[in-house]
């Protein structure tokens, strides 16, 4: 049997897939990042809090209502997803003449309040959810729990389907056209702040997706957002900001850069995204995919 | 929570026959209980930390005819040591306080350290992990009272080793603290026979540790050390659980594991984890009676080993501080409290060696089974009783220079 | 227009001298070295247009080398404040290579990524002491005969340097270098078009931003004794926007007002324990939706309103007193 660099394939075959299976969660996060930026311009600095949201949300709903981690998985999203929507047209619709660097300033204060209220609420050493696919099987090389192999599923397809509907239907193409010229589109009779707000929900509640399939493998607490985030951030930029496929591509592809650097060199495996994000933005300053503005 | 207090203090006034003694500075005690109030640590230690303290003060004055003004104040150091050290200066050069009391996070814990010995004043630290503070950096002004990194490693890493976890894999958070944890453990398990097999260090903070544990998995070792704290560890733990690394036969050991991350993971998640603690709400008829009203206090929670030792230290500087009838010199109180033996209601015997370094029995425990688990909170099983000889690093090991003649 | 801002300046100097017998000298030296931070920040973002999310990255690796150079090998404390403050203008200079190549939202990202990149050098690099920090720095005198153990001295030195940096930032925004920076930040293409090197005026700015927040970091570092990793998270970055955003951004003064205010609140509120963050985020979204232009923003306006009798319109760096 041959090896690796000191690692046996088989090994190094898990940890790819485990890789590809963390880069579902950045894909999918990164994707919401990625439409709300793509259609309203503004950074969304409470994504990180919105996806913590989202695994409370399972929590609560199981907790308080009894319903259980797939009525979750639907409720859920819509739930922050209106919160989001409620929050888009008290605050940022407020902001969309200004600078867009308020949108960001304002979310990132955004942030702030859901964290501390979660934690004042909850303290912060989390909380429990159990796993509603307990299991797995073993592939020979690896064990692959049941669960991972549902969040892969889970992510590849909304991640194409949010595609599909932004580049391939009738609905996306009004909304790219109303990100180019809003003036226009609304003198086509279509109504442009409704299609904010609307996108703007959906981006919240794709988040509030990744939080719910984060909590029976995450510990669940009020900081899981803020940590995240920052690497998020990083493969918006990598896959160039506002491009829909560059960021569901880097967000994979990344996580099997990183799963192979935890093989590695475990200790720089939070760093490597971020050296990966400088060269890349000195070679190509509009990110991999996106096309310069 | 205020009302009682304050209930409390009259009570306290009302047993005080003598007038206040000009020794004490700013005419009373003024204790400082220092802490996470709003971070990762706010549950093992926060405003329950702030509560057995006063609790302390309560209890000795009901049997100690003791000072008329004695005050508890608090504040968040949110875990970062220049928000530490400002606070404490303040509170030493304006506020007038004697005693920190808690002061979890290593770092911070360094940080106040420095200044409480610069100011001679006292701290009683009873929340934070590293060694040093009775170890290389000890001071004639710092009593560490109810646990170190040292104990932890040398409770849980001989334990597991004399019952055949003879072969260990490191799962340790890349940061002094985790170094540390894991450099204490591998010498106890190779002290005591085991070998280490391997390790990997992830970076802190850390959420995804699914390729740490299939490193872990395939290393075949049979326990697998958790060098790391706080959510790292509950999320290395969750995944354990759902990589089936337990039901593949190997064991967890937790090195610094507090109730509060086992009520975090829920029983189903966290059995069969084997942990060292100094103190468990469930041990004695004292102890259930201080959760009691601990709980009700608390948002429901139990008592810690950390809030637990809080009320420990205090109680037993109440009695130094009444003896020498003075505040004023932090080195005499301490000198004062390592010359009395301790004695209080949580931790019973015990005595402060002249590192600063407070012993007493520490616990092994394992996480009990759901079905085992007769209630809420009823986490533990007790595997070993350490003697308090044997669970504290020996003195000439530590390099304190307030030891060497 | 008649300027006050130099009276105004010296004023607060005045009130600033005689300010630590009412208050605690420690506390007011921490204000006055996140002042200079937020003030190094607010050229960048009031007087460029540049909102850079990572200037801790300046601020606090500034701090480890100023502690580690007069903990470690001894330095006098001036040259080691010295050594860090040049460091972070080295390191401003790579980071600005990299990052004013990119405007808005992206230049934010591309600092907030270096940054984190700043970061996890210092958790990793054996120098910086990890998690624990470089810790008991000595406060050894300065020039080799003023002491400052004593509080009180060292705050003394601690208002000089804050009044120097605070001095340059007023010269550069006042000199032909700042008229320029403001036309960029106006209007870009039409700056280039002039004939100015654009990059080559924000580098220069971004350099000089960087420094100051260098500065900064590094008198904080003696003042606690202490240099840690919570200089250099990006919640640090995020602070210091919040004080300039409180204080009013383009403003000569509001930097001051807004570390002033958020300092004093980090202090007194931490009775508050678990709502501190809260509060902290409704601070920031109030200030965005209403206040935009931060405490002094608003003051000016308020004055420019009852003198003139008519206001101006807030934009990013709305200031008329500063703008006109």
């Amino acid at each position: 049997m041959f090896e690796l660099i000191g690692v046996p394939p088989q090994a190094l075959f898990g940890q790819l897939l485990l890789g590809l299976i963390n880069g579902a969660f950045y894909a999918l996060l990164s994707l919401g990042l990625a439409v709300i930026f793509g259609m309203l311009n503004v950074i969304n600095f409470a994504h990180g809090a919105q996806y913590m949201m989202g695994a409370f949300g399972a929590w609560m709903m199981l907790t308080y209502l009894g319903i259980p981690y797939w009525g979750a998985l639907l409720l859920v999203p819509i739930v922050i997803g209106a919160l989001g929507i409620l929050l888009e047209r008290l605050f940022l619709a407020r902001l969309y003449h200004l600078d867009h660097l308020y949108g960001l300033l304002l979310t990132f204060g955004l942030a702030l309040i859901f964290e501390g209220l979660f934690r004042r609420q909850y303290g912060s050493s989390g909380l429990p959810y159990t796993n509603p696919i307990p299991g797995g099987t073993n592939l020979g090389f690896m064990f692959l729990p049941w669960y991972r192999g549902w969040v892969i599923i889970v992510s590849i397809v909304v991640c194409l389907a949010t595609w599909f509907m932004i580049e391939k239907t009738k609905l996306g193409s009004y909304l790219r056209a109303a990100t180019e010229n809003p003036t226009l589109v609304r003198a086509f009779g279509i109504n442009v702040p409704r299609m904010m707000t609307l996108t703007y929900g959906f981006g919240v509640g794709l988040a509030a997706l990744a939080g719910v399939l984060a909590a029976p493998i995450y510990s669940v607490n009020p900081i899981m957002g803020s940590n995240l985030i920052i690497v998020v951030f990083a493969v918006v930029v990598i896959g160039g900001m506002g491009s829909i496929m560059g960021s569901i591509l880097t967000g994979f592809g990344l996580g099997i850069i990183e799963g192979l650097t935890k093989v590695f060199y475990p200790e720089a495996s939070n760093t490597v995204i971020f050296v990966i994000m400088a060269i890349v933005l000195m070679i190509r300053p509009a990110g991999l995919f996106g096309t310069p503005r | 929570m205020r009302l009682k207090a304050l209930a409390l203090a009259a009570a306290a006034a009302a047993l005080t026959a003598t007038p206040a003694l000009a020794q004490y500075t700013d005419g009373g005690i003024k204790i400082g209980v220092m802490n996470d109030q709003s971070g990762l640590y706010a549950d093992l230690s926060g405003q329950g930390s702030v509560w057995a303290a006063r609790r302390a003060i309560a209890d000795y004055c009901k049997t100690t005819k003791c000072h008329d003004k004695i005050e508890v104040v608090f504040a968040d150091h949110q875990n970062k040591p220049d928000v530490g050290s400002t606070t404490v200066r303040q509170w030493f050069d304006v506020d007038n306080v004697d005693v920190v009391v808690d002061v979890p996070t290593s770092s911070v814990a360094l940080a106040v350290h420095n200044i409480v010995r610069e100011k001679n004043k006292v701290m009683l630290n009873s929340g934070a992990a590293s060694s040093d503070l009775t170890g290389k950096a000890c001071s004639p002004n710092t009593v560490h009272w109810t646990y170190d990194t040292w104990a932890l490693a040398n409770g849980t890493g001989n334990a597991i080793v004399k019952t055949g976890g003879d072969t260990w894999f490191f799962l340790t958070a890349d940061y002094a603290f985790g170094h540390a944890l894991e450099r204490d453990t591998a010498a106890v398990v190779e002290k005591s026979g085991g070998k280490v097999v391997g390790k990997v260090r992830h970076p802190f903070p850390g959420q995804d540790f699914s390729s740490f544990l299939l490193q872990a998995q395939q290393s075949k070792a049979k326990i697998i050390g958790l060098a790391n704290a706080g959510g790292d560890t509950t999320n290395s733990i969750k995944q354990a659980a759902e990589f089936g690394i337990v039901q593949g036969g190997q064991k967890l050991a937790g090195l610094l594991v507090f109730i509060t991350d086992v009520h975090a993971l829920s029983l189903q998640t966290a059995q069969g984890l084997i942990l060292t603690e100094a103190w468990y709400w469930d041990q004695t008829d004292a102890n259930r009676a201080f959760s009691a009203d601990f709980e009700k206090a608390n948002k429901g929670n139990k008592p810690t080993m950390v809030q637990a030792g809080v009320y420990s230290a205090v109680y037993h500087y109440l009695k130094a501080v009444h003896e020498l009838k003075a505040d004023g010199d932090g080195a005499a109180v301490v000198a004062k409290m390592k010359s009395m033996p301790t004695e209080d209601a949580l931790f019973g015997k015990g005595q402060i060696r002249a590192d600063g370094r407070k012993i007493h029995d520490m616990y092994l425990f394992e996480v009990k089974a759901p079905k085992e688990s007769k209630g809420a909170w009823d986490y533990y099983k007790l595997r070993a009783t350490i003697p308090a000889a044997e669970a504290f690093r020996p003195m000439d090991q530590g390099d304190c220079p307030l030891v060497k003649k | 227009m008649k300027n006050y801002d130099m009276p105004i300046f010296a004023a607060l100097i005045a009130i600033l001298l005689v300010a630590p017998l009412a208050i605690y000298p420690v506390f007011l030296m921490k204000v006055l070295c996140f002042a200079l931070f937020a003030l190094a920040f607010n050229l960048l973002i009031g007087y460029v247009g540049l909102l850079s999310f990572g200037h801790a990255m300046f601020f606090g690796f500034a701090a480890y080398v100023s502690a580690y150079t007069v903990k470690a090998w001894g330095w006098p404390t001036e040259i080691g404040i010295l050594a860090g403050t040049g460091v972070a203008a080295v390191l401003g200079l790579i980071a600005g290579l990299i990052a004013i190549r990119r405007q808005g939202i992206y230049f934010a990202m591309v600092t907030l990524a270096l940054a984190q990149m700043v970061f996890f050098f210092c958790l990793q690099a054996k120098f910086t002491g990890g998690e624990d920090g470089i810790q008991a720095v000595p406060r050894r005198p300065v020039l080799g005969f003023i002491d400052i153990t004593s509080d009180i001295h060292f705050y003394y030195l601690v208002l000089a340097i804050f009044a120097a940096g605070f001095l340059i930032i007023y010269r550069t925004i006042h000199s032909p270098f700042g008229q320029v920076l403001k036309a960029i930040r106006e209007n870009e293409p039409r700056a280039i078009s002039l004939g100015y090197h654009v990059d080559r005026y924000k580098l220069l700015a971004f350099v000089l931003s960087a420094t100051l927040a260098g500065l900064a970091g590094a008198t904080k570092a003696i003042v606690f004794q202490l240099a840690s990793l919570t200089d250099v998270t990006w919640q640090m970055s995020g602070e210091v926007v919040l004080m300039t955003l409180v204080g009013g951004m383009g403003t000569v003064f509001g930097p001051i007002a807004g570390a002033a205010v958020i300092i004093t609140m980090q202090n007194y509120l931490a009775g508050f324990g678990e709502w501190v963050l809260v509060i902290q985020g409704v601070i920031f979204v109030i200030t965005v939706l209403l206040f935009r232009r931060g405490i002094v923003g608003e003051i000016a306006a308020l004055a420019t309103r009852l003198t003139r009798g008519r206001g101006e319109a807030g934009h990013i760096a709305g200031n008329p007193a500063t703008t006109s």
